[in-house]
Order: C-alpha cells, then sequence, then structure tokens
C-alpha cells in the first residue's frame, strides 16, 4: 500500500449530539398536527378552523421548551424519542379536539352531566403540565444511577400506589383511580416507571443468583425452588390487584414488565415460559370467579351478541369503525366513531384513528409506537451500566406492554382493559407520567452516547491516585 | 368542502404521516451505520473498511497486534469482548477510562470479581494507552500476566478483570 493510504483513518463518529436532526424532526412533528387540525376543520365546517393558529403555537411552543430542555440539560440525547412522543401528543390533540365537535358526543354529554366541556383545551393543559415535568426530569435527574439507591424505596412506593385505589369507589368497574378533591388520578400510570426503578436496581444486585443456579431439563434451565421467590410474589401481586382492583391491564402490565426485565437481566428463556405459564393460570383462575372479569372476556367474545349490544356497545362500536375505516381511511374528521359513545377519546381513541385512517394510518401510528420501544431497546444496548441497560428496557417494555394491551384490547384481540393509550388518549395522569418516562430514556440516553470527559493532563492525574 | 380537495387532503396527510416514519427511520439508520473516513492525505477511498459501531461486535481478532498495515498503530476504541458488558465499545479520545463496580466508572463491571475501582486506562504523553490497577482485590491481568505496574497496551491484547475482558482495538 502507498504512503497515502496510511493517512487514512476509520474511526467511530465522534458523538454528534444530533441535535439539529432533532429540531428538524420535531418541526416536521409539529407540522404534522397542525396539517390534521386544518384538515379537520376543513372536512367539518368546510373553513379552517378558527382556533388554529393559536393551537398550532401552542404546541410548537412546547415542543420548543422541550427541546431547548433537552439542548441544555441532556445534549447527546437520542434524537428521535421527542419528536415521536411530541407527534403522537400533537395527533391525540387534534383527534381529542374532532370528537370535541361531534354533535353525538355533545348531545350524550349534556344528557348524561348536563353539561358539556371540551376536553381538547384541558389535554393541552396537560400536555404543558407532561412537558414541564418532562423538563423537570432532566434538570433535576443528573444521573440515572441516583435511581439506583432509591431500589426499595421506589418498591414500598410503587406498592403504596397500587394498593391505594382498593380504598376509592370503582369508576366504571375497575377501581383504578384515586381522587383527592377536584383532580382524579391514576396511580397506575405513574407506578410503572417506579416498579421499573425497583425491577432493575434488584435485578442488577440479584441476577446472578437467579441465572446460574438452576438445573438444565429439557433444553430449559429450571431454577431452584427458592429462587422462585420473587416471581411467585410479584405474581401473587398482580393477581391481587386483578382480584381486588378487577383491573387486568395493570396486572398483565405489571407481570408482564417482571417477566421481561427478569428475561433481560439473566438471559434464560425458562422465565418467560415460567411467566406465560403462571400468567395463563392466573387469568383463567381468577376468570372463573370474579364477575367483572369475566363479563369483559364475554364482551370480548361476543361483541356482536344482543345481550352484550344492550349493556355496552362499544367494543362492538369500535370494531365497526375499524372496518368501515377500510384501508386508507374516511379521512379526518369523516368518520363516524363518536358512536362509542364512552370512553371515545381516552381508551377508544385509536379506533378513530383506525376509520379515519384507515390501516394505513393505524400501521404508521402502531410505528411510531414501536420506534419509541425501539429507541429504548437502543438505550439499553448502548447504555454503559447494567442499571441504565435495565431500566431502559424496564421502561420501554412497559411502554410497549400498555400500547399492546389497548391496541389489543380495542381491536378484539384481548379482552379489553382500562388502560390509556400513552400519549394520544385523553387524560392527565397518562400523559404526564409518559412524558416523565421518556424524559429519563432521554436522560439514559444522554449518558449513554455522551463522550467520556476531556482529558485532564497525565500529571495533574499522576497525584491524584492514592493508594491504600 | 369539495370531495375532490378532501381526498387529497386526506391521502396527502396519510402520506406525510408515512413519511415522517421513513425520516425516523432514515436517522436511525445513519445512528447504526456511524462511521467516518478522514482523509489526511490527498487521495480519497484507499481503504474504506466500514465499521459498525457500538453493535455486535465480532469475536476478538487476536492477529490485529502489532499494527502491521497501518504505520499509525493508535487503537480509537475500546472493546469488552467477554463478560455480561460484551459489545460495549467505547471511544477513545485522549480520556481516562475508569473500569470497575463504583457506579460513577467509565465502565461499570458487574462482575463478582471486579473491586469498585479495580483499574483504569489512560493515555501517557507519546499517546501510549496505559493500564494501571488501582489496588483491586483479584487483580488485573494483561494477557496472562498480572499487573503491578502501570503497563502500556499493545493493541488488541485481552486485558481481564474477573470475568470480563476488554481490549483496544483500532
Amino acid at each position: 500500500m502507498s504512503v497515502v493510504t496510511n493517512t487514512t483513518t476509520i474511526g467511530a463518529i465522534d458523538a454528534p449530539s444530533r441535535r439539529n436532526t432533532e429540531l428538524a424532526l420535531l418541526v416536521f412533528a409539529v407540522v404534522i398536527p397542525v396539517f390534521a387540525y386544518a384538515n379537520v376543520g376543513l372536512a367539518l365546517d368546510g373553513e379552517l378552523p378558527p382556533g388554529m393558529l393559536g393551537y398550532g403555537l401552542g404546541l410548537g411552543l412546547l415542543a420548543g421548551v422541550a427541546h431547548l430542555a433537552v439542548r441544555r440539560f441532556a445534549r447527546y440525547a437520542d434524537p428521535l424519542l421527542l419528536p415521536l412522543a411530541a407527534l403522537l401528543n400533537g395527533l391525540g390533540l387534534v383527534v381529542i379536539w374532532r370528537l370535541d365537535q361531534s354533535p353525538r358526543l355533545i348531545r350524550r354529554s349534556e344528557i348524561l352531566f348536563d353539561s358539556f366541556s371540551p376536553d381538547a383545551p384541558k389535554q393541552l393543559m396537560y400536555s404543558a403540565i407532561g412537558i414541564a415535568l418532562f423538563v423537570a426530569v432532566l434538570m433535576l435527574l443528573k444521573d440515572h444511577r441516583i435511581l439506583q439507591r432509591y431500589t426499595y424505596i421506589s418498591m414500598a412506593a410503587a406498592l403504596v400506589l397500587l394498593i391505594l385505589p382498593m380504598f376509592f369507589p370503582a369508576v366504571n368497574g375497575a377501581k383504578i383511580w384515586i381522587s383527592l378533591g377536584p383532580f382524579s388520578i391514576q396511580p397506575g400510570e405513574f407506578a410503572k416507571i417506579i416498579i421499573a426503578v425497583f425491577f432493575s436496581g434488584y435485578l442488577m444486585v440479584k441476577r446472578d443468583a437467579l441465572a446460574l443456579a438452576s438445573r438444565r431439563f429439557m433444553g430449559l434451565y429450571l431454577p431452584r425452588g427458592r429462587d422462585l421467590g420473587p416471581i411467585l410474589a410479584v405474581w401473587a401481586m398482580s393477581i391481587l390487584i386483578l382480584v381486588f382492583e378487577t383491573d387486568l391491564g395493570t396486572s398483565l402490565l405489571f407481570f408482564g414488565l417482571f417477566v421481561i426485565m427478569l428475561y433481560v437481566a439473566t438471559e434464560r428463556t425458562s422465565w418467560i415460559v415460567f411467566g406465560l405459564l403462571m400468567s395463563a393460570a392466573g387469568a383463567v383462575g381468577v376468570a372463573s370467579f370474579e364477575p367483572h372479569v369475566q363479563q369483559r372476556v364475554e364482551f370480548w367474545l361476543n361483541p356482536f351478541a344482543d345481550e352484550t349490544w344492550r349493556q355496552s356497545e362499544q367494543i362492538g362500536q369500535a370494531l365497526m369503525s375499524f372496518g368501515s375505516g377500510g384501508t386508507l381511511g374516511t379521512g379526518l374528521g369523516q368518520g363516524n366513531s363518536d358512536l362509542i359513545g364512552f370512553a371515545a377519546n381516552s381508551d377508544f381513541i385509536l379506533s378513530t384513528f383506525g376509520e379515519e385512517l384507515g390501516l394505513a394510518g393505524m400501521m404508521a401510528v402502531l410505528l411510531i409506537y414501536g420506534l419509541i420501544v425501539e429507541r429504548g431497546v437502543r438505550t439499553a444496548l448502548a447504555a454503559r451500566d447494567p442499571f441504565g441497560k435495565l431500566l431502559a428496557v424496564g421502561l420501554s417494555g412497559a411502554f410497549a406492554i400498555q400500547v399492546f394491551v389497548v391496541a389489543g384490547g380495542v381491536m378484539g384481540l384481548i379482552p379489553l382493559t382500562g388502560m390509556t393509550m400513552p400519549f394520544v388518549a385523553y387524560g392527565g395522569s397518562s400523559v404526564l407520567a409518559n412524558w416523565a418516562l421518556i424524559a429519563i430514556l432521554i436522560r439514559i440516553s444522554d449518558t449513554a452516547r455522551r463522550p467520556a470527559p476531556a482529558p485532564a493532563s497525565p500529571d495533574v492525574e499522576m497525584t491524584q491516585v492514592v493508594r491504600p | 368542502m369539495s370531495e375532490l380537495t378532501l381526498t387529497v387532503m386526506r391521502l396527502g396527510f396519510l402520506a406525510v404521516l408515512w413519511l415522517f416514519v421513513i425520516v425516523a427511520v432514515q436517522v436511525i439508520r445513519s445512528d447504526l451505520f456511524g462511521t467516518r473516513v478522514t482523509q489526511r492525505g490527498s487521495r480519497r477511498g484507499a481503504e474504506n473498511r466500514p465499521q459498525q459501531r457500538q453493535s455486535a461486535t465480532p469475536p476478538p481478532q487476536r492477529q490485529q497486534s502489532g499494527g502491521g498495515r497501518q504505520r499509525r498503530g493508535a487503537p480509537t476504541k475500546l472493546v469488552v469482548s467477554e463478560g455480561t458488558l460484551t459489545g460495549t465499545t467505547v471511544a477513545l479520545q485522549g480520556q481516562t477510562i475508569t473500569l470497575g463496580r463504583a457506579h460513577d466508572s467509565t465502565i461499570v463491571l458487574d462482575d463478582d470479581y471486579a473491586s469498585s475501582r479495580h483499574a483504569r486506562i489512560y493515555p501517557d504523553r507519546d499517546g501510549q494507552w496505559i493500564v494501571e490497577d488501582l489496588g483491586s482485590t483479584n487483580g488485573t491481568y494483561l494477557d496472562r500476566a498480572r499487573l503491578t505496574t502501570p503497563t502500556p497496551i499493545p493493541l488488541g491484547a485481552p486485558i481481564r478483570i474477573g470475568k470480563t475482558v476488554i481490549e483496544l482495538r483500532k
């Protein structure tokens, strides 16, 4: 080879911060909802909606603040997480606003509650609080490893959050709410983050015992009896949630998260097999005596039966709206998903997406969720400390399970549960908790991608070495 | 509003939505293949060997040591080739890399045989990378030899800490 060859060096890119990529994508992510907003207005009234400017500016302002916070506090963070989340939040706002315009829902609300108040402004306010929480987490959480100190405190906190709703009256058959004066909070949404912190702190310490001490049997590593303790405890806990709070979603989220993290921590497939068997046994067992769960399963199996239709036409209407959307959808503002009635803009918001954007739009929306999960797992791969790895996997796993549980429920794949679609569904707790979740993922990815600090001169370092 | 306008808007919106997804995937792609060829001479592209950054790394290539082909034999990255952190890479940019169980280490070892502040790797004044054991309980091994003094690291030589093996690569 010639001399010239030797002057070529190939190296990893020295950690670009990618902030400008993020900004460009963020602008794109704000323009799309504004476009959707205009589209809804044109379809419903034949003119551009009057609030379009204010709405677009509001969304742009929120995105801008979040971007500046990332630029300031997490310079090397993943460039995709924020735009993806912002786009989902924006699209959710548009669809909630679109459902606010529906005469059917307005009449329904006036009959039931004597008044109608639009949900979109409230959701915009929740988004603003969510972004504020996002900025606060980035500011206060300088390093995600700090969370490791609170492993057992977070266990206690998560238990309290999960148990609290038992003492409050059931709302629509599920005890997932706690009400504090005028506010009602879904603690399960926040518990999923806290529980992920506990699981990662716990598994990081215990994983060797769980991974190594095992016998091999039929190609599976069977753990020792006493190592089954933790998984049995978490399983019992999730069964208790199912029985006492009649909330399948939280129960599934809680147990699924533990199985995912156990698998990632120990690399043993046997945990997944055990997890699936145990959750199947638990679900069938509880469904055999708990009437609320039985009813949900009945609705799921026979959504169009007369009996189901008389009690709740939600699932049937949701399936109809997906069907009438077809491949390309009816167009924003031109569907009839408001027939769903109750919870059309929260639990069932996906069916509006399905009807008005069709299969094509639905796939795009699900892909955006998939990309968020992918970025989370990528962050876990890049993280340089085991706690960060497990936490990133746990948070993105919780996110993925939640999307699966809600989307599966609305589409009739699994029995419906009372969970909200992250970011798009109407609901303060959900928006706040998910912005906090994204903030923690951004913090971990910032630590993972950040180049090590600039070298001090070797002389200075020599004097710092203290030998025992 | 005319039917045609609404149809165009409907299809346009789907197109824009998908465009966003595709752009996002493009960003991911550039993240996966993040390498740069720096040309210091006059001719370009004599040896464009693409390398994946921070992905599953191939098995250690011991024959790289000696720096035969490239005269500038300076390593550019540190790769964990065995242990729970297998596949982790750290770009070497003249910084000191600390290894150990302590949470503020550059590479946090999750290894029963590692001490909290186990070893460090740093460049000396000539840019030669040095590994130094920081008084660990179970020792740091370069190839087979237990380290007693700060020792220069040959390219591709395995540094063993407990069950974790680290090496410097170009």
